[in-house]
């Protein structure tokens, strides 16, 4: 069977949605959570560069760079407000994290 | 030759007792900090009310030489073509209407310097007075509906002011109110009737209403089967019964006796309780076009009339037997006008104010003397000890039940025949009515005269000397007798009774003539001679006042007056023991008549008890239940319960946010993509 951009883009929805459930349901780790986040990163970078790929279009590679720049500098800043989140806490149960609550 | 008035002597007419009443009442009082005292508040008061007399006077000479006025003074406001006006109206009926007003105003202001003498509020007293005087000036002066409402509430104001001038007795603010609600109620139908004529004739003014009068006269009430005509002169009259006193909006007066004896005389015989009289024969272009109202006008008099005049047989207080003594000649007045005889009304109007007046004023004497006793139970033999009071007084007596010559006479007798010509429905049981007042009216005067001036002196019997009926709040100014005698009022006082009881003789036998038979009244008052013939009749049996005397003789309302004298005389100089067992034989008829007729108690638990419920159940129930439980509450309630659902969604967890936002994409992505083509 020969691969199709539709192959692509289904593998990019199932990561994103497994990204989705792994927001949803985590309770406990807050580094699962951004774990997930770049989960739902990659699931976009994928379908980026199918679309270039089949399309013939280089817009589609260069546009990932620019996220995978992104996403790095995004973790870089979460983890940092984990490990202060945890100094301040001592615990990064995300089920803890209610202080804004209405 | 007719002339004109001036409007500035007119104007000065209202205007010197209102800046006399201003002056004593903002300079004489702590509202202006009590710059003048007594003697100037009184002289500048005495002065306006003077001025307005000796202008009243003139006006009268100048109207009886045929000079009339009619015009606007000043149009103050103008709303969608109504327009509101001060004006003047001066003929014969308002020129009689200013000399009556002011000729007692003034001899109740100089009798006040006696009376009030010892009163504090003495300053505020004579600003009243003067107030009423300017109140009741620009009432009959009026050449519009407006103007005389005006003048009607101002006279219902400060009738409400003199009541309770004694303001810390609560009996006086009780009556107060009372006179002041009974008359609200007839103001509301006064009210209803100058709207109708608004609404059907666009005009307050006098003349451009008569216009319009006779086209009005064949309109028919929308909805029923009522002439309009009858109807606007319905609501008119309501207004006048509440004025005027009638059944069964006369409950207020006998209480209004709470208020210092000059104001009995000024506002509740004389002048203010006449508005209503005044108003309806000024409105007679109106009430001519409608049987109806004239009939019900004539059986409300008459029941007024007799039933009145009975309750004024039983009464204890000197004060209340003149009350009900004027509750009956009101009750004549309004039959009178009931029988289309609106000169005749007037006439007695007249008469009636000098004889009522000087009555009031001499009842206020004898209390005087008799050291604020009020109680005719405990007077007697009083003639030798107030010779110009008893004189005076008996004047006034004679004349009130129609001695042949005196001026009672003229007017009452005059009412009887013009009631005994009309055919209206209602006459034959308002002749009756007005025959058998002539006897209870004698006999319920020479009570209180034979109980006050003759007989065994009671003065020193009293069990409850100086309390209820008194207000003094420092000791007795004047000297007072160790032996408690009754003593002559000083020449302040008598002096007014003299000067009333030479109109009180005279007056009627001079000027039956021209106002009744002539033309005095001719372009004041409009007569369907016609459909009304009572006045035409009379007329025509009229042979001049000597042999009206002459005729009185054989016929019988002064054989009943007689009879009446008699039948009192008996009853309480030969045979004293005898009301005594007379009452206790009737009992239940003694006490309907102690109660007077229960009136007094439906207003107050039945009618007032309504309202008072009717208030508190609004309160409660809806102003309480159902606004603020229902609206007001409700509201921030509803508001806190789907708050407190809806906070629910602000978890503080960021996944159930982040959930969130994803949900929304899906949503308007699935919107976008799919839905909106």
């Amino acid at each position: 069977m020969t691969l199709t951009l539709t192959h692509f883009l289904t593998l990019g929805a199932i990561l994103f949605t497994l990204s989705v459930i792994g927001i949803f349901l985590n309770r406990k780790n807050l580094i699962v959570l951004l774990m997930a986040i770049e989960l739902m990163l990659l699931a976009v970078n994928m379908n980026f560069v199918a679309f270039s790929h089949y399309l013939g279009d280089m817009h589609g590679q260069v546009f990932v760079f620019f996220i995978l720049t992104v996403a790095a500098a995004e973790s870089a800043i979460g983890l940092a407000i984990l490990v202060l989140l945890f100094r301040n806490k001592s615990s990064i149960r995300v089920d803890e994290l209610n202080a804004l609550k209405g | 030759m007719t002339t004109s008035l001036s409007a500035s002597t007119l104007l000065a007419v209202p205007l010197a007792p209102l800046v006399g009443s201003l002056v004593a009442g903002i300079l004489g009082t702590t509202f202006g900090g009590n710059v003048i005292g007594r003697k100037a508040s009184h002289t500048a008061t005495i002065l306006g009310v003077f001025v307005a007399m000796v202008l009243s006077f003139l006006t009268l000479k100048d109207v009886m030489q045929g000079a009339r006025f009619n015009a606007t003074i000043y149009e103050w406001m103008v709303i969608g073509g109504l327009k509101m006006e001060i004006g003047f109206l001066v003929d014969g009926l308002t020129a009689m209407m200013m000399v009556v007003v002011t000729f007692v105003s003034l001899m109740v202001h100089l009798y006040t310097i006696g009376y009030m003498e010892e009163d504090e509020g003495y300053n505020r007293f004579f600003a009243y007075i003067s107030l009423f005087t300017f109140s009741m000036l620009m009432l009959v002066m009026s050449n519009n509906l407006l103007q005389l409402f005006f003048g009607w509430e101002a006279v219902g104001l400060v009738s409400y002011l003199l009541i309770g001038f004694w303001f810390n007795k609560p009996t006086a603010i009780f009556a107060n109110m009372k006179a002041f609600l009974v008359n609200r109620v007839g103001d509301f139908g006064f009210i209803l009737g100058i709207g109708l004529i608004v609404a059907y004739t666009g005009t307050l003014n006098y003349a451009e209403v008569f216009a319009k009068a006779p086209e009005l006269g064949k309109l028919g009430f929308p909805g029923t089967e009522w002439l309009l005509i009858t109807v606007i002169c319905i609501c008119l009259f309501i207004g006048a019964m509440g004025k005027s006193a009638q059944f069964p909006l006369h409950v207020w007066l006998p209480d209004s006796m709470e208020g210092p004896t000059p104001i009995s005389a000024l506002i509740h015989a004389a002048t203010m309780v006449t508005a209503g009289i005044f108003m309806v024969s000024r409105m007679s272009p109106l009430f001519e076009l409608s049987d109806t109202a004239l009939s019900f006008i004539m059986v409300i008099g008459a029941i007024t009339a007799l039933f009145m005049g009975f309750l004024g047989i039983i009464q204890n207080d000197i004060k209340r037997v003149v009350a009900y003594s004027t509750l009956s000649q009101l009750g004549y007045m309004t039959v009178a006008l009931g029988a289309s005889a609106y000169s005749v009304a007037v006439f007695h109007l007249m008469t009636h104010a000098f004889f009522k007046a000087l009555l009031f004023l001499g009842a206020g004497s004898v209390i005087m003397g008799m050291h604020h006793n009020q109680d005719i139970r405990w007077m007697g033999g009083v003639r030798k000890y107030m010779p110009i009071t008893w004189i005076t007084s008996l004047l006034g007596s004679l004349a009130l039940i129609g001695t042949p010559l005196f001026s009672g006479f003229y007017s009452k007798d005059s009412i009887i025949e013009a009631v005994h010509f009309s055919h209206l429905p209602g006459s034959g049981f308002a002749y009756f009515a007005v025959m058998a007042g002539v006897f209870v009216t004698a006999f319920y005067s020479f009570r209180m005269y034979f109980l006050v001036f003759h007989g065994g002196e009671r003065y020193d019997q009293n069990p409850d000397a100086h309390h209820d009926d008194h207000h003094h709040d420092d000791d007795h100014g004047h000297g007072h007798h160790g032996d408690g005698r009754p003593h002559e009022s000083p020449w302040v006082v008598t002096v007014p009774l003299v000067l009333l009881a030479i109109p009180s003789v005279l007056i009627g036998f001079f000027t039956i003539e021209p106002m009744v038979i002539g033309k005095f009244f001719a372009d004041a008052i409009t007569v369907n001679a016609q459909a009304h013939p009572a006045l035409a009749e009379f007329a025509e049996e009229f042979h001049g006042p000597l042999s009206m005397a002459l005729h009185a003789f054989s016929t019988a309302p002064l054989y009943l007056a007689l009879a009446g004298v008699a039948l009192s005389y008996y009853m309480y100089m030969v045979n004293p023991a005898l009301p005594a067992a007379i009452k206790r034989s009737v009992m239940p008829v003694y006490n309907l008549l102690e109660n007077k007729y229960y009136l007094d108690w439906i207003n107050e638990n039945i009618l007032a008890k309504a309202a008072r419920g009717l208030g508190t159940g609004l309160w409660k129930g809806g102003d309480q239940g159902l606004i603020e439980t229902g609206v007001v509450n409700a509201s921030w309630k509803i508001v806190g319960a789907v708050s407190a659902v809806v906070r629910k969604v602000q978890s503080g967890y960021i996944y159930h946010y982040a959930m969130a936002m994803i949900l929304g994409v899906f949503v308007l992505m699935t919107y976008f993509v799919w839905l909106a083509k």
